[in-house]
């Protein structure tokens, strides 16, 4: 696994998860989740100061942005303007180009527009963005993402923060075969398992928040979300066994009186 | 004594000195220039903007930063509905 790399546009990453930083108790706590998920690249919001209470602490000063790579995100945005916009001020607010694009449709379920996505997409890669699209699981699409000039593609598992797991390993799995550059299944996984399934399927890096924050144990998932990852990945590589309806003696007959 | 003006910061009315740039805002209410972007009548300033750009009666500030944040809390909370309650 030593040389085993996830590269997104030019940037070196060694683990393949990638967390949010929502939801958690306080700060320390999400610093301590995200240590113990090993990951290198953490998403956030970008949100109006608070002006009438500066005591308030800053996210950054628990997440070194030497350390980690940050991810903000334009999340909450419904249309092409909001997401634009909040690009922009992230990209003003920050020190790279990256950008978690976010273009929801729906409140109940988060669903991506990807109408929307693919003008915003469009929009923020002329002006120099590295893109990394939030988008459904369907394989039409992505391929659009990538045309446009999006870096990587990342299609959901299920609703954000639902926790329903993989709902569509199949074109989870098309848009794995189909698509030339990195895929990161981003939101719906639930639980460890659900982590291990997108990545023996093929996927380049996995991206999780609720699942992590939300569980009983953040920190304890934090750690079980990188095992995860990490043995998913291996499995994915070491190319498991095909599904067969009969039994495959794994002793030898010879030899048997 | 400078003559006073009002603008909108964040949303919510204030008073300023006429005359005050951006910068002199931030400085008053104690946010550090390195990881804000602000936002002057919906125009996106570059930080090295802050000192000149002046503020006059009216204007409209937003000054945003980062957050914890994976995806927005569902607002509604309506027909959120559990399908297994593990």
């Amino acid at each position: 696994m030593q040389n085993d790399r996830l590269i997104i546009a030019g940037r070196e990453f060694s683990s393949r998860l990638f967390v949010g930083t929502g939801k958690y108790k306080d700060f320390a706590e999400t610093k301590k989740a995200i240590e113990a998920s090993g990951a290198d690249v953490v998403t956030v919001a970008v949100r109006r100061v608070n002006i009438t209470d500066r005591s308030k602490e800053n996210l950054l000063d628990y997440l070194d942005p030497k350390k980690y790579t940050i991810l903000p995100n334009t999340a909450g945005c419904y249309n092409v303007e909001d997401a634009v916009r909040y690009a922009r001020l992230a990209r003003a607010a920050g020190v790279s180009d990256l950008i978690k694009l976010e273009v929801l449709g729906d409140e109940r379920t988060l669903f991506p527009d990807t109408v929307g996505l693919l003008e915003a997409a469009r929009i923020l890669v002329k002006e120099g963005f590295i893109v990394l699209p939030y988008t459904n699981d369907d394989p039409i699409v992505a391929q659009k993402l990538v045309d446009i000039g999006c870096p990587a593609v990342m299609p959901l598992a299920a609703p954000i923060g639902s926790g329903l797991g993989i709902r569509n390993p199949y074109n989870l799995k098309i848009i794995m075969e189909m698509i030339k550059v990195p895929i990161v299944v981003d939101a719906g996984v639930g639980t460890a398992s659900d982590a291990a399934l997108a990545m023996e399927l093929g996927a380049d890096a996995v991206l999780m928040n609720t699942a992590i924050a939300g569980a009983q144990d953040p920190i304890a998932m934090a750690e079980a979300m990188k095992y995860a990852v990490q043995a998913g990945r291996l499995a994915y590589k070491a190319g498991r066994i095909p599904r067969k309806l009969y039994a495959t003696a794994s002793s030898p007959i010879e030899g048997m009186l | 004594m400078a003559e006073a003006i009002q603008i909108q910061v964040n949303g919510e009315q204030r008073g300023c000195q006429a005359g005050a740039t951006v910068g002199d805002l931030l400085r008053e209410l104690a946010i550090k220039t390195e990881r804000v972007a602000v936002e002057l009548n919906l125009e996106i300033l570059d930080r090295k903007e802050f000192d000149q750009r002046g503020l006059k009666q009216g204007d409209r500030v937003e000054i945003l930063s980062f957050i914890g944040g994976g995806a927005p809390a569902n607002v509604h909370g309506r027909g959120r509905g559990v399908v297994h309650a593990e």
